[in-house]
């Protein structure tokens, strides 16, 4: 597979002020792949900088292999959707799909036949004489998707376009946006920062934090093995622990946890010292007797699936953990003293 | 709070400012439909200085002023409004760009000098390069008056346009041109005609640079009537003065009008 967008060591500056710090990453063609970040991290900036708004400071963005420095946004075979649509309100949704074609220079009959098939494709037919003041936040958002899809754009960039939308259509609009890219083999960018969307739709997902990537993976890579304590804790609940790796032998570290209780854990370096130490909640279980760590339970939260559990280790540290709900098991009290099972591989010391 | 309709006084402080402002315009409309040659006395109503105004022996002098009127503040009115939608696409969307502040300032300025200072200082000019007074001068300082006013409701109509509309239209394939042409356009259009009407009017009404500017011979309504008021006032007059009233008050309403209507819409 070739790569549709090659980013090297992209700087950004506005002013004195950095927004990203020579960010590399490579989209495949045909992939789905989301920026994902908090707010101000520079997500819109990098989007910005492939669709041509906005100047590269330094480094370069290759597009199937062709450096796209310096060409207008009209001469990139990329198209937008905009995190507030910006659909033209002078004109008939039927038009604003047909626009990019107009533009291309498609003959009249042959751009509104395809903008009908559009609008199919998104099941707005119904609409296509309608102003976009007449749809809903909904409607407008497939108007907004059909219109960049139209002229079929080998690359698709799409700017948080589903966060104006309430949970229930936020959810419905995943699944169809993405049948939409597996449907028409077009590359899609998606940015959002909303971890959830982006773990359900992504083939690969770059996390972002401060104008850095931190990580770039498949939705399983960045969950199960995060590399840095930033993308533990953003991703998903996690129990970061600050640990002393004690020694290191054959891949395995003993790390002693605050409080004195110790166990061991896959290390990929052997460096010695103070680290961090991520578990994910669902990787811990309870026993009677035994386990890895001993715990006593400070609060039960029942939400309905699962439980959660707010426990403190020996010697001060607290700890989260999710277990299924079930009949048959008793429900563990505040103030039980109980063990703490991880499964194997689930304890992660991480680089920084 | 108590609103301010409770002060002491308001009542006829109001009524004083509306007397001393409408009164005069009253009194002048009552009297265009006055029958008598009287400025002063009733003679029942009549149409007679509406006729006078158009057949009456001062009407080929008042017909050609108002030609020269008309002309002028047509293509002043469309001339300024051109370069002033120019002008504040550079000033709102051109981003930040060296001497911008002082061109705000220039294209702001002439609304405060006062406009004596404006028209002794174009005639100044018009001497020193050398051009003879007459219709072309005229043109040439109205087109560059009406150029603030023209600017002002399109440059406000273009702050409340959001930049995402070009850049969509960029990024689905249009040129610079194309962008403004068939997206940002009709967007501004009521601003657009807002600041063409309101430079019409402004052309129209001009008396004090337009005066200095004319040189002898040519005449547009406003000095006109101004030299016809000289050799005393008559009841023509009145009857032009509330045709002109009403031509303004047309104008203002429609750049008013389409104004409301265009900021309801996108
Ligand atoms: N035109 C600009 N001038 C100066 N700073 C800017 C400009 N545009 C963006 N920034 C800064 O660059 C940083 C990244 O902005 P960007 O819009 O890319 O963030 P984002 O990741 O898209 O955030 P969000 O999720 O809130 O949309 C921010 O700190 C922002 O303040
Ligand atoms: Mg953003």
């Amino acid at each position: 597979m070739s790569d549709a967008i090659e980013i090297r060591r992209v700087v950004k500056r506005y002013g004195t002020f950095t927004a990203l710090h020579g960010v590399s990453l490579a989209i495949r063609d045909n992939e789905f792949f989301t920026l994902l970040g908090p707010s101000g991290c520079g997500k819109t900036t990098l989007l910005r900088m492939i669709a041509g708004f906005e100047d590269v400071t330094q480094g370069e963005i290759l597009l199937f292999g062709q450096n796209i420095a310096g060409l207008e946004p009209d001469r990139r075979p990329v198209n937008t959707v905009f995190q507030n649509y910006a659909l033209f309100p002078h004109m008939s949704v039927l038009d604003n799909v047909a626009f990019g074609l107009k533009m291309k220079g498609v003959a009249a009959d042959a751009r509104r036949a395809r903008a009908g098939r559009m609008l199919e494709m998104v099941h707005l037919s119904a609409f296509a004489d309608r102003l976009p003041s007449q749809l809903s936040g909904g409607q407008q958002q497939r108007v907004a998707l059909a219109r960049a899809l139209a002229p079929e754009p080998r690359v698709l960039l799409l700017d948080e376009p589903l966060s104006a939308l309430d949970l229930k259509l936020r959810q419905a609009m995943r699944v169809e946006l993405k049948q939409l890219q597996e449907d028409t083999g077009i590359t899609f960018i998606f940015v959002t920062h909303d971890q959830e969307e982006a773990l359900t739709m992504s083939d690969r997902i770059a996390v972002m934090s401060a104008g850095h990537v931190q990580q770039i993976g498949t939705a399983r890579e960045i969950y199960e093995a995060p590399v840095n304590r930033f993308v533990a804790d953003f991703i998903g609940e996690t129990n970061l622990l600050e640990v002393e790796v004690a020694s290191v032998a054959g891949g395995q570290a003993r790390v002693v946890l605050p409080g004195g209780q110790a166990l061991t854990c896959p290390s990929a370096s052997d460096t010695l010292g103070r680290h961090a130490l991520s578990i994910r909640p669902e990787r811990l279980s309870l026993v009677e007797a035994g386990g890895d760590l001993k715990a006593t339970v400070e609060r039960v939260v029942y939400l309905g699936t699962d439980l959660q559990l707010l426990t403190r280790l020996e010697g001060g540290a607290e700890m989260q953990v999710r277990v299924q709900n079930s009949a048959r098991a008793r429900v563990p009290q505040p103030g039980d003293r109980l063990g703490l099972r991880i499964e194997e591989g689930a304890a992660r010391l991480l680089a920084d | 709070m108590r609103g301010v309709r409770h002060y002491p006084g308001f009542l006829a402080i109001t009524v004083l400012c509306l007397v001393v402002l409408y009164a005069p315009l009253l009194v002048i409309m009552a009297y265009s439909f006055n029958g008598s040659t009287s400025i002063t006395s009733w003679g029942g109503f009549s149409l007679r200085w509406y006729a006078d105004v158009f057949t009456g022996p001062e009407s080929a002098r008042f017909g050609q002023a108002a030609w020269n009127s008309l002309t002028i503040a047509v293509i002043a009115a469309s001339l300024s409004t051109m370069i002033a939608t120019a002008a504040a696409v550079a000033m709102v969307r051109g981003g930040a760009f060296r001497g911008k502040r002082a061109t705000f300032a220039l294209i702001n300025v002439p609304l405060m000098v006062p406009e004596i200072v404006t028209a002794v200082a174009t005639l100044i000019f018009f001497a020193m390069i050398g051009l003879t007074t007459g219709y072309l001068t005229v043109l040439i300082a109205h087109v560059t008056f009406c150029i603030p006013f023209a600017y002002l409701p399109i440059a406000a109509r273009l702050q409340g346009i959001e930049g995402h509309y070009e850049q969509a239209a960029r990024d689905l394939y249009a040129s610079r041109w194309q962008a403004f042409r068939l997206i940002l356009l009709p967007l501004l259009a009521p601003g657009v005609v807002s600041g063409l009407l309101l430079a019409f009017i402004i052309s129209l009404d001009d008396f004090i640079i337009t005066n200095f500017v004319k040189g002898a011979g040519m005449e547009t309504l406003p000095t006109a009537i101004f030299g016809s008021v000289k050799q005393g006032i008559k009841p023509n007059i009145m009857a032009i003065s509330t045709l002109m009233l009403a031509v303004s008050v047309l104008f203002v309403t429609l750049s008013y009008l389409i104004n409301r209507k265009g900021r309801r819409s996108p």
